[in-house]
C-alpha cells in the first residue's frame, strides 16, 4: 500500500527563506503541542503565538465540559456505552460513528488496524483515508477524510443484490452473508460512496516463491473463522466494513476507533441519549457525505 | 478454404480453453477488472450476446407470430441463432461470477421485487425455456412426421409461445438495460433511455448477425427468394442502426450539454480518453458510417454480408462503451489516490485471460452454429412443410 497526497510542492529560490521561517515556527509550536495535546492537525488554529508566548488550545477541554460526568478516558467511556447498549434488544440500538476531521492527522493507523483486524488481502480496504491539499503555499490546508462504510439507514447496495445476501441488521449495520454472496459485484456499482471492494483472491505474496504466513491468516468477521483459500468465501465475495461486528458483540469498540492515535473517532449507540456519540452528534458541527441522496448515513463528520 | 477455417477455429478453441482453464484454476486473480471498474469484457460480452439473442428472436416472430410468408424459410435459422447467442451470453456472465457454483441461488432465493438483476435472471430463464420449447415445436412441425390434429395443436402452441416470446424478449432485454439504468449513483447508466437503447441495439445487432449469416451461408444464392429476403433484411439493419445512432446522439448530447464534470467525466473519457478509438474508429466509422454507406449504395450479397458483419463485430465496442465509461469516475473525489492498488484503479484494459475466455465463448458459439447448421440444414433453401 502506498499513500500519496493530492499535491506535492516544490520549493523555489524565491520563497525559500519565508518557508524556512514558517517551518521553524511551525515545528516549535507543533512539538509543544504534541506534548500537551494528543494530536494537532490544524496547528494554525490551535497554536497561537503572541509576544513570544505560545498558547495551545485543547479542544478536548470543551468536550469534557460537553459530555459531563466522569471523564477520564474517552475510549473507555465509549466502551461502557457499547456494553450498556448491548444489554438492550438489537432493534433498539443504532450504532453510529463520528469522525472529527479537525483531529485526524491522516496517519492511516485506522486503515492498517482494520486490515490487520479483518485479515484483509491486498486491494480490499474497509477504511481508506482520502487526502487532499487545498490552496497554494503558504495558504495551504490539508484535509483527511477517513471513509468507512456509511452504514446507511436506506442503503442502495442491499436493494440491488440478486440473492438478498447483503442486508441491514436490526441494529442498523449493513452486512454480507458470505456464504450466500454469488460475487456478481452489482452492490459495488450501487454504493454511492464507493465503499465496497471485491476479494479477488489476491495475496501479498502473489508472485513470490513462497507464501508468507500472514497471507494464510483467517478472517474473523461475522463471529466466524474464515480460512483463506482460493474459491472459498470470502474470496470471490463483495466485502465491506461492518463496524467490527465481531468485536462489538464482545463489547469492544471497532478497531479503527480503538486504534486512532488522535482520538478522532466517536462510536456508540445513537439511540442512547447518554452516550458520547449521541452528544457529539447533537452538539458539534456535523455533516454527512452526500446527505442530499437521502441514504441517511450513520457516519458523521465533525468539521 | 474450409481447411483454413477448421484450422483457425481449432487454434482459437485451444487458446480459449487455456483461458477457461486459467479462470477455473486461478479464479479472478488473473482478471484485470477491480473494485472500481467492477465489470469488464465479460459483462460487455454478456449484454452483447443477449442483445444478439433478443434481436434474432424478434426477427423469428415475423414468421411465427406475424406469419410473414417471405421469412418462413428462415424462421428456424433465427430461432437457433437466438438460442446459441443466449447460451454464449449465459456463459459470459457465468465466468464473471465470483462464485460460479452458487449461480443456482438466483433461482432458489431471488431478491424480488427490488433487485433488477433478479428480475433479469428470472426473465431470461423463462425466455430460455420458452425459446427451447419453441425451437422443438418448430422442428417437429417441419419434420413432416405429424399431421392432422397433432400438427394443428403443435402449430397453435408454437404461435402461442412465439406470441408470449415477444413481450418476454422485450422485457428481459429491456430488463438488462434497466439493470444499468436503475443505478442512480452512476450518471452514465442512470437514464430512462438506457433500456430503450439496449432494445434498439439488440434489434440492430441481432438483425445484422442474422443478415450476415443469411448472406454468407444460405445455400441457394441465385434465386429471387435470396435477393428479396436479403434486401429486406438489409433495410431492417440500416433503419435499426440509424435509429440506434439517433438514440446515442440523444443520450450523449443531453448528458454532455453543460453537464457537471462528475456527470460527464465518463462520457468524456469515452470520447476523448485513452480508448477514444473504440468510439470514433471502431464504433462510429467501422460500425456505423461504412456499413450505412454500403447498405445505401450496394446491392450485392457479399457487400450486404460484410456490412452486416461490420455492424455485428463492432457492436461489442458499443457494449464496452456502456459498461466501462460508467465505472471510470470517482464517486468521492480523491478516492483514486487514497489506497494505491491495481484493484482500486479506475483504468481498465482486459487481461490476456479475459480475452482468451472471450475467444472461447465466441469459438464455442461458432462451433455450435456450424454443427447445428450441418445436421439441421438450417440454411438449405427448401419450402418449410407445415409452418
Amino acid at each position: 500500500m502506498q499513500i500519496i497526497n493530492h499535491k506535492t510542492y516544490t520549493m523555489d529560490n524565491e520563497n525559500k527563506n519565508t518557508r524556512r521561517d514558517f517551518l521553524s515556527k511551525f515545528s516549535t509550536a507543533l512539538v509543544a503541542g504534541a506534548v500537551l495535546s494528543p494530536v494537532i492537525s490544524k496547528a494554525s488554529q490551535l497554536v497561537t503565538e503572541k509576544d513570544g508566548v505560545v498558547e495551545i488550545k485543547n479542544f478536548e477541554g470543551n468536550l469534557e465540559e460537553m459530555l459531563g460526568g466522569d471523564y477520564e478516558n474517552i475510549k473507555l467511556r465509549m466502551q461502557e456505552d457499547v456494553r450498556r447498549a448491548l444489554k438492550k434488544p438489537a432493534k433498539d440500538r443504532k450504532w453510529g460513528m463520528a469522525i472529527d476531521l479537525r483531529k485526524c492527522v491522516g496517519c492511516n493507523a485506522c486503515t492498517v488496524a482494520c486490515i490487520s483486524e479483518n485479515a484483509l488481502p491486498p486491494g480490499v480496504v474497509y477504511r481508506p483515508v482520502i487526502k487532499e491539499e487545498i490552496g497554494t503555499y503558504p495558504n495551504v490546508a490539508k484535509r483527511n477524510l477517513p471513509k468507512p462504510c456509511m452504514q446507511c439507514e436506506n442503503p442502495p447496495c442491499t436493494e440491488v443484490c440478486p440473492v438478498g445476501a447483503t442486508f441491514k441488521r436490526e441494529d442498523g449495520i449493513v452486512v454480507i452473508d458470505y456464504e450466500a454472496c454469488i460475487g456478481c459485484r452489482y452492490c459495488l456499482t450501487a454504493c454511492p460512496y464507493e465503499h465496497r471492494t471485491f476479494d479477488f483472491g489476491d495475496n501479498y505474496s502473489t508472485g513470490l516463491p513462497a507464501i508468507v504466513e500472514y497471507d494464510e491468516r483467517p478472517s474473523f468477521e461475522y463471529d466466524k473463522e474464515w480460512p483463506r483459500k482460493e474459491g472459498e468465501s470470502p474470496v470471490g465475495n463483495a466485502r465491506k466494513c461492518t463496524f467490527c461486528t465481531t468485536r462489538l458483540d464482545q463489547g469492544l469498540l471497532p478497531q479503527c476507533v480503538s486504534t486512532c492515535i488522535g482520538g478522532a473517532n466517536y462510536f456508540g449507540d445513537l439511540n442512547d441519549p447518554d452516550s458520547v456519540i449521541a452528544k457529539v452528534v447533537a452538539k458539534l458541527n456535523v455533516f454527512r457525505l452526500k446527505e442530499e441522496l437521502g441514504t441517511n448515513p450513520k457516519v458523521f463528520y465533525i468539521s | 478454404m474450409k481447411k483454413i477455417f477448421y484450422f483457425l477455429w481449432a487454434v482459437a478453441f485451444i487458446l480459449g480453453s487455456i483461458g477457461v482453464a486459467e479462470r477455473l484454476m486461478y479464479g479472478h486473480t488473473l482478471a484485470a477488472y477491480g473494485s472500481r471498474v467492477v465489470w469488464g469484457l465479460w459483462v460487455a460480452m454478456y449484454i452483447y450476446f443477449i442483445g444478439l439473442s433478443a434481436g434474432a428472436f424478434l426477427l423469428s416472430s415475423l414468421v411465427y407470430v406475424f406469419r410473414i410468408k417471405m421469412f418462413e424459410k428462415v424462421g428456424k435459422l433465427a430461432l437457433i441463432t437466438a438460442l446459441i447467442t443466449l447460451i454464449c451470453a449465459l456463459l459470459s456472465i457465468w465466468f464473471d461470477l465470483g462464485h460460479m457454483w452458487r449461480a443456482y441461488e438466483v433461482i432458489t432465493r431471488p431478491h424480488l421485487p427490488s433487485s433488477m438483476m433478479a428480475w433479469m435472471i428470472w426473465l431470461y430463464s423463462a425466455y430460455f425455456i420458452l425459446l427451447s420449447i419453441e425451437t422443438i415445436y418448430a422442428f417437429r412441425i417441419d419434420s413432416g412426421r405429424y399431421e392432422g390434429k397433432v400438427l394443428k395443436s403443435y402449430q397453435k402452441k408454437l404461435r402461442l409461445l412465439a406470441s408470449f416470446g415477444i413481450p418476454l424478449a422485450i422485457a428481459f432485454h429491456g430488463g438488462v438495460g434497466a439493470l444499468f439504468g436503475v443505478v442512480s449513483s452512476n450518471p452514465v447508466w442512470h437514464s430512462a433511455l438506457t433500456p430503450i437503447y439496449f432494445l434498439v441495439g439488440a434489434i440492430a445487432s441481432g438483425s445484422a448477425l442474422f443478415t450476415m449469416v443469411f448472406a454468407f451461408f444460405w445455400s441457394n444464392k441465385k434465386g429471387e427468394y435470396f435477393r428479396q429476403v436479403l434486401n429486406t433484411l438489409a433495410k431492417i439493419v440500416l433503419v435499426s442502426v440509424l435509429f440506434d445512432l439517433l438514440l446515442e446522439w440523444s443520450e450523449l448530447s443531453i448528458a454532455l450539454w453543460m453537464g457537471s464534470p462528475a456527470d460527464t467525466h465518463g462520457y468524456s473519457e469515452m470520447l476523448f480518453g485513452q480508448y477514444w478509438y473504440v468510439f470514433w474508429i471502431f464504433h462510429l466509422l467501422l460500425g456505423v458510417a461504412i456499413p450505412v454507406w454500403i447498405l445505401l449504395t450496394q446491392r450485392n450479397n457479399k457487400a450486404i454480408g460484410w456490412a452486416s458483419f461490420l455492424v455485428v463485430f463492432t457492436f461489442i465496442g458499443v457494449r464496452l462503451n456502456i459498461v466501462i465509461p460508467g465505472l471510470v469516475t470517482e464517486k468521492i473525489h480523491g478516492e483514486a489516490l487514497a489506497y494505491i492498488n491495481p484493484r482500486l484503479s479506475f483504468h481498465y484494459f482486459p487481461s490476456t485471460m479475459e480475452w482468451l475466455v472471450g475467444l472461447f465463448i465466441v469459438t464455442l458459439g461458432i462451433g455450435m452454429f456450424y454443427l447445428l447448421n450441418r445436421y439441421l440444414k438450417l440454411t438449405e433453401d427448401k419450402e418449410p412443410l407445415n409452418s
